[in-house]
């Protein structure tokens, strides 16, 4: 547990003293920022203009027409900032020859990738942190529910780590940072298209796409609901992938 | 302390080395010496734990590499051939990681750094960030790093390559001064760095032990035949013919007029006989001594010799 705070400690020191974080969590503020803005003010039309011909806002859910879609915004916006995040991980130490200080290190090999999952986590943790205060201009004009709210974080956050895990794997692939982000992102996008194929397919492989689908289970958090088969998914999707990324570079040490 | 035993790697059917097998104690300095591609660096990083071998067997203080290599990694230092820095952190930051990564306790970790930067004179640039050193500055922070940890075992590979030569004189100094305390096993192809550090070398070429063997112990087994160099004062042609009828002797050159090289067969001993043939012949005598191979001859021989068999 020691070693693994002390890799991702280091980690999230480079991630800091580096200006890719920097302008990583502009542009992810930036674009989610004018979404939200954008939301928000068709939203408030949609009110101004039920007021007018029913007298009453009634009917219009903030919960609804705000939070949910910003949610999936924010879904679609990780899909393209982490890979960015996730790419240097292996790739740089290989690429650097600094991986053998950490291979001749008394350490194991899982401490490193779960110490660099963290890391990573942390620090996109911190970028949707940032992010928060749409929800929290929210609360202060209107009167969300917050059931929904918190499942949404949890589920965001799910999510984040299966494209973290995903990430790393692409990461431990290879020594080049860009074909690490190339191969993340499309893991990342084919995972959360990957429902599609269910109209072709037939019924029961069709079930297993939808289940496979990344979005299909973020849709349960958004609602507000934290189902076991859900939460299943997730945390195996993250234990596979990271699974996955050990394979790799424990094999890589043979070659 | 090291045990290496029938030691074999391959990199898809490229065999880097082959059968390895040696031995070496506590408190030992050895020196790897091959040329380029030779598996000195393969060898290495299975003594260090970061590659498994193909075959055979490394126990070091009685834990084996593959079995016991966490236990292995904290009682060795090892600086890789690219000595593996974060460009973008700073020395005392880098220094105090690899203290913590190899199990310092945090409140000695300060005191470990501290006691490295003094003993690699890195006090001036301890606060610089790696990136922007010079290449001497992050080679010594590269072994710096090894030592962090004061482990018995440092394995140095290559570590005054790409250095000039004043950088060079330092590293050696620095080794030097830890082979006092430390066992200590370093590579190179820099023939008078291994002269000057070690006691026992062991040569690799082609994947293969050519040599292992202290390096007196190596000169005398190596001088095959002897030479001898011989300066005259009054020159003429007569000299070479004479010397060359002598029995014993396989070659003569001249190098400059009258200075001769004699290469003889070995245990001769024709001084003697050449001190004579100069009285006689009244060439004047000014200079009559056997020299000894270099180093750098032992090598070239083994190196070649190594190649010439089918």
């Amino acid at each position: 547990m020691k070693n693994i705070w002390i890799i991702a400690k280091k980690d999230l020191g480079s991630f800091f003293s580096s200006p890719v974080f920097y302008s990583l969590t502009s542009v992810f503020l930036i674009l989610n920022g004018f979404i939200f803005f954008n939301i928000l003010n068709f939203f408030s039309l949609q009110s101004f203009q039920a007021q007018q011909m029913r007298g009453g806002g009634m009917g219009l859910n903030l919960n609804e027409m705000v939070i949910e879609p910003s949610f999936h915004n924010m879904a679609v916006i990780l899909l393209l900032i982490i890979p960015l995040v996730t790419m240097r991980s292996f790739a740089e130490e290989k690429k650097s020859k600094t991986f053998a200080l950490l291979l001749s290190s008394p350490i194991h090999l899982i401490e490193i990738i779960v110490g660099k999952f963290l890391a990573c986590m942390i620090v996109i943790g911190l970028m949707i942190l940032l992010s928060s205060y749409s929800t929290g201009y929210l609360m202060l004009v209107g009167n969300p529910e917050m059931g929904p709210v918190i499942t949404g974080y949890l589920g965001i956050l799910l999510m984040t780590g299966c494209y973290v895990s995903m990430g790393l794997f692409a990461s431990s692939l290879t020594d080049n940072q860009i074909i690490a982000a190339v191969i993340s992102f499309g893991l990342a996008l084919f995972m959360w298209i990957i429902g599609w194929g269910a109209q072709a397919s037939g019924s029961g492989l069709g079930q297993l796409l939808e289940y496979l689908s990344l979005i299909t289970h973020l849709e349960h958090f958004l609602k507000g609901l934290i189902s076991s088969s859900d939460l299943v998914y997730y945390l195996s999707f993250i234990l596979f992938g990271l699974f996955l990324t050990y394979r790799v570079l424990e094999s890589s040490r043979w070659r | 302390m090291i045990e290496v035993e029938q030691l074999s790697k391959s990199y898809g059917p490229r065999e880097a080395i082959k059968n390895l097998s040696f031995q070496i104690e506590k408190g030992e300095v050895v020196g790897f010496l091959g040329p380029n591609g030779a598996g000195k660096s393969t060898t290495m990083n299975i003594l260090s734990c970061i590659m498994p071998a193909s075959s055979g067997s490394v126990k070091i203080c009685g834990f084996d590499v593959f079995e016991q290599a966490l236990e292995i990694r904290k009682i060795i230092g090892y600086l890789p051939e690219t000595p593996p820095l974060y460009s973008d952190m700073v020395v005392y930051d880098y220094l105090a990681f690899a203290a913590r990564l190899r199990h310092v306790p945090l409140k000695n970790t300060q005191s470990a750094v501290e006691k490295v930067i003094e003993k690699c004179s890195l006090k001036e640039a301890s606060d610089r960030i790696i990136g922007r050193l010079s290449k001497g500055y992050q080679q010594r922070v590269g072994i710096a790093q090894a030592m962090v940890h004061n482990p018995d075992i440092l394995i140095l590979d290559e570590p005054t390559i790409g250095l000039d030569p004043i950088q060079i004189i330092e590293i050696r100094k620095l080794i030097q001064e830890l082979a006092l305390s430390h066992t200590i096993i370093l590579s190179s192809h820099i023939l008078p760095e291994i002269t000057q550090i070690c006691k026992r070398v062991i040569i690799i070429s082609d994947g293969q032990i050519a040599a292992v063997d202290s390096l007196d112990a190596l000169t005398t087994r190596l001088r095959k035949g002897e030479r001898l160099v011989l300066n005259v004062r009054r020159n003429n042609s007569e000299i070479l013919e004479k010397l060359r009828a002598l029995k014993k002797v396989n070659a003569v050159t001249e190098h400059q007029p009258a200075n001769y090289t004699i290469d003889c067969e070995p245990n001769a001993d024709i001084q003697d006989e050449i001190a004579q043939l100069s009285l006689n012949n009244q060439w004047g005598i000014v200079e009559l001594k056997p020299v000894s191979m270099t180093l750098e001859d032992i090598f070239l021989k083994l190196t070649l010799e190594e190649s010439e068999v089918p």
